[in-house]
């Protein structure tokens, strides 16, 4: 095939999803690359099939029987050519079948060089079993055990900082000897480590675990307390995963000679496209996929990217689970209708063991999208939590920073800094009217000052993550043409007062037309107005403020939604007992047009 | 004909069944293909290693991490005894020696110059897998496991708790259970939803197991001590439970509990180990008959599609529970109430009623 950038015209993608491989095609029209076709088929990685190349094929079956353009030839792909519309000049693929990437991580502090290696890891698209470190207050065999129970796909092992103590990284190491873990697949092969410590002590290292395990080195990952080296060790996990992990899963042998660059974890794949919209368009970006079993939330803040998975937040394998962190009362507040508490346990644990059931009824829908509110809620928490600036950090201060109290391990995810959020996973994705993906996100992530809305329109950014590092150009093209919804613009002035005060005066100026308003504590208010820039100017009032600020002048962009004023007040103090509860749901929903009635 | 695949739960009277009795790690297979087998006959074994323990000799000996290699009395791989001199310091001129004694009995397991501590292993633990069901070796894994492969009734449930159990049948009419009976080696019936009061009088009978329509996520929550998050069980310490149905207030399927009623004092193997996501395990019961092959219906893939005239049961509300015969599969996406396009198919119901139910919310019963 050719892959001269400049020369693909035809650009064939798949993911193979645990349930689902979705296949896409891009083509060049008229100079422009476009989503043309989609496809998908049910994976087939189990038995009776065990190859995943099976589910694959028919998924491009599909695409071909759409698209009316021949692909393969038998399990052969065909070069495109001048003569016919057959074809494709590229093909690419991501894949989380079969569990995705399952790691453990090691370091010998645990929230410094066991978190910088769990951000490696996370990164690189893995889903994080354990963190074993020398202080996490475990014994020694409780840890041997845990490591054996676990039988992770790797384990990327850190800990000191280059020239420093020994003792503590090679204990580790002992330990993961002691244990001498079997990988999850596969009966035969040893178990991949990868070592990013102090690399003075990779000597004793090797000696301790090149005999029981597939040991490889890589930069240490902490070099000095004040740099974090994240890449060589991210380098090495995607290697190491299309040769160990991809090569013992049924039929990835093949798919990997089919595809013209190396096969992706999918969140990893998703993360790069986060990454490469935040650097193109110089602004800070948070991402979530939220599925099934897990819930990933990708942000990338000051050029600093971040990934976390919430593997137990998710809409049916998992739904359980977030009602048990959640609670009834926080999954209820989101209700206007009376249900019991008994009836409303009842129907989200039969979503959970029928996963493939769709809402019927509004009330269901209702019900399905307060527990999405609450499992975007906590796995975000979680995020802000983890993304945050490196422990452990020496800080020079002057006599000004005395009375400035900032410490090291604070959270990246400053929500006034914040320019987008890109929602993206079944419940989001596929909400019947994308008003309620839009309130979703404001409801779960609580957007403050002014953040663009966008949902990704069919779950397609892990193949354009795969696509942007081998043509950038298509990839951009295609997200924002073809993968990303506008939705919208959040303006939501910080501050709290009492319901129906006056908190922010709003002018527009739309299409020629102006609109002007008062915005009132406890309200929202849709301005409806399409994709493109409107000039905008808010005057905040009492002690209330926007990006820190009393007066805002500027350009805002609508969306299929248009600009939601959100006069809730931050931080949003919401609760089952909050006073006219019902009231409030009814009147924020209707405010952006959200559910077709209300009376249920 | 249009036709639709649905997930579908197996109520199978006369069904062939193969079963994997695989070992955690290689060992060694105790019997023979083409042996008969009864259920708890040891097909296979191995060990896995025990746990270990860590004893710091520098620090006890008070020297460098260096220098124990030259004070260890025994060598890597060694079994020591608990009590066993293991390390002795040089002491000063020969005098004032330390030792270190073994804490327990076990084998070295690794010395460390840099950590200056000491592995040692306590003894493997043996591990045992049973046939699980009465039937035939059909095939063996070396040094990792056997099939069994038998005949017999299955049925499968939504979802369980705990894992094999093997008794025998017992169907319970009304909830009503009298102290003084023996439930040991039983496995109760009961066609309504399991309330925990009932299922504290059956666990402190010591019954194997039981078999319910449905339970309230409460209830469940009770029994576990806390919230089941994850559809992932089978590990519980508790009387195994199957549920056939669901969640909430609702009865085993009129087929179901008389299939099993007839069985009623017949040895069986059930699981209540349940994975809802790829690879999906529902839990199960199996009741092992002398039918032979000739006499099994075969399933294809067809008995998998819904189509006109298919009896499905309804997986979600606001109909849960019902079951009815497609009458008709329409191929054109239908605008359901929550404005959701879906395909769909037209349910007619036991009482003439009609409905239109998008095809993801039904299942098929697959049952002979």
């Amino acid at each position: 095939m050719n892959k001269i950038p400049e020369n693909i015209n035809v650009i064939l993608a798949t993911d193979c999803g645990s349930t689902t491989t979705k296949s896409i095609l891009i083509e060049n029209i008229d100079g422009e690359y476009r989503l043309t076709y989609r496809g998908e088929a049910p994976t087939t990685v189990e038995a009776p099939f065990e190859d995943v190349t099976r589910g694959v094929l028919n998924a491009i079956m599909e695409l071909e029987e759409l698209s009316d353009r021949k692909i393969l030839d038998g399990e052969k792909f065909i070069n495109t050519s001048k003569k016919d519309a057959n074809g494709i000049d590229l093909y690419i693929s991501t894949s989380s079948a079969g569990g995705g990437l399952q790691m453990m991580v090691a370091g010998v502090v645990k929230n410094m060089t066991g978190e910088s290696a769990q951000r490696a890891a996370l990164g690189a698209g893995s889903i994080v079993m354990d963190i074993i470190a020398s202080n996490d207050g475990r014994k020694y065999h409780e840890k041997v055990k845990r490591i054996r129970e676990l039988r992770p796909d790797m384990v990327l092992l850190s800990g000191g900082v280059d020239g420093g103590t020994k003792s503590h990284v090679v204990e580790l190491a002992e330990i993961l000897s002691a244990a001498n873990p079997k990988p999850r697949l596969g009966n035969d092969y040893k178990l991949p480590i990868i070592y990013a410590g102090n690399k003075e002590a990779r000597k004793e290292i090797n000696k301790t675990l090149v005999d029981k395990t597939d040991l490889k080195m890589v930069d240490n990952i902490r070099p000095t307390l004040e740099v974090e080296n994240l890449q060589p060790s991210r380098d090495k996990i995607h290697d190491l995963f299309m040769e160990h992990v991809m090569a013992q899963a049924p039929g990835y042998d093949k798919l990997t000679n089919w595809t013209d660059c190396p096969i992706m974890p999918t969140p990893g794949a998703v993360g790069e496209i986060i990454k490469r919209i935040a650097r193109k368009e110089s602004i800070s970006v948070v991402g979530v996929d939220i599925g099934g079993a897990t819930t990933d939330v990708f942000s990338v803040f000051d050029n600093k990217f971040n990934r976390t998975v919430s593997a137990n937040y998710g809409m049916s394998y998992s739904i359980c689970n977030v009602l048990a962190d959640a609670g009834v009362d926080n999954v209820s507040r989101w209700l206007s209708h009376e249900i019991d508490e008994s009836d409303l346990t009842n129907r989200i644990a039969n979503k959970m063991i029928r996963p493939t059931t769709i809402p019927q009824t509004l009330e269901e829908l209702i019900i399905e999208q307060a527990i999405a509110r609450e499992a975007l809620r906590l796995s975000f928490d979680q995020h802000k939590k983890f993304a945050v600036s490196l422990k452990g950090v020496q800080q020079e201060r002057t006599i000004s920073d005395t009375f400035d109290q900032t410490m090291t391990g604070e959270t990246l995810v400053n929500m006034k800094d914040l320019d987008m959020i890109v929602g993206s996973g079944g419940v989001l994705s596929h909400a019947p009217r994308r008003e309620q993906a839009c309130k979703m996100l404001i409801d779960s992530f609580l957007p403050e000052g002014v953040t663009q809305l966008a949902v990704d329109s069919i779950f397609m950014m892990p193949q354009l993550g795969v696509l942007a590092s081998v043509y950038e150009k298509a990839a951009i093209e295609v997200f924002n043409k073809d993968c990303l919804i506008r939705l919208g613009t959040c303006i939501a002035p910080s501050g709290l007062d009492e319901l129906g005060a006056s908190i922010m005066d709003y002018s527009f100026k739309i299409n020629g037309k102006e609109i002007n308003g008062e915005l009132k504590y406890g309200e929202i208010i849709l301005i409806d107005t399409d994709f493109s820039s409107c000039k905008a100017q808010f005057s905040m009032k009492n002690d209330f403020e926007l990006n820190g600020k009393k007066e805002f002048s500027g350009d805002i962009y609508g969306g299929e939604v248009g600009i939601i004023l959100d006069g809730r007040g931050r931080p949003f103090n919401f609760k089952l007992d909050t006073k006219d509860r019902k009231k409030l749901i009814n009147a924020w929903s209707q405010s952006v047009n959200e559910y077709p009635i209300l009376e249920i | 004909m249009s036709k639709s695949y649905t997930p579908g739960l197996k109520i199978l009277e006369k069904t062939s069944i193969d079963k994997d009795r695989i070992l955690p790690l290689k060992g060694k297979v105790h019997v023979e293909e083409g042996t008969m087998v009864d259920a708890n006959k040891i097909v296979a074994s191995t060990e896995i290693p025990g746990n270990v323990q860590m004893v710091n000799i520098a620090n006890e000996l008070n020297i460098d991490p260096d220098q124990v290699s030259d004070c260890m009395l025994c060598e890597v791989d060694e079994q020591i005894k608990k009590g066993q001199v293991i390390a002795r310091s040089k002491g000063l001129f020969g005098f004032f020696k330390s030792e270190v004694n073994s804490p327990l009995d076990g084998t070295i397991g690794n010395i460390s110059d840099v950590t200056g501590q000491v592995i040692i292993s306590e003894k493997p633990f043996p591990i045992e897998v049973d046939a699980y069901i009465p039937g035939k070796i059909s095939d063996i894994f070396k040094k990792e496991g056997v099939l069994v492969s038998s005949y017999g009734m299955l049925i499968q449930g939504i979802i369980g708790i705990g894992g094999e159990k093997k008794g025998y049948i017992k169907s319970i009419d009304s909830l009503d259970i009298d102290k003084s009976d023996n439930l040991q080696d039983k496995i109760i019936i009961i066609k309504s939803t399991l309330t925990y009061d009932f299922y504290k009088k059956i666990n402190a009978l010591d019954a194997k197991g039981i078999v319910c329509g449905g339970i309230d996520y409460s209830t469940l929550t009770k029994i576990l001590k806390k919230p089941l998050g994850v559809a992932i069980t089978g590990m519980e310490d508790t009387t195994t439970i199957i549920v056939t149905e669901g969640f909430g207030q609702i009865e085993m399927a009129n087929r179901t509990y008389e299939l099993l009623n007839k069985k009623d004092g017949q040895f069986a193997s059930i699981n209540g180990a349940t994975q809802i996501r790829a690879g999906v395990m529902r839990p199960e019961i199996f009741i092992g008959s002398d039918t032979d092959e000739q006499s099994v219906e075969s399933f294809n893939e067809d008995s998998l599609a819904i189509s006109t005239k298919s009896t499905v049961r309804i997986i979600r509300e606001p109909f849960f529970g019902k079951i009815g015969k497609v009458t008709n599969l329409p191929s054109e996406l239908v605008k359901i109430n929550t404005e959701t396009t879906s395909r769909v198919a037209e349910i007619e119901f036991e009482d003439g009623s009609k409905e239109i139910i998008p095809r993801a919310n039904l299942e098929v019963i697959l049952s002979h």
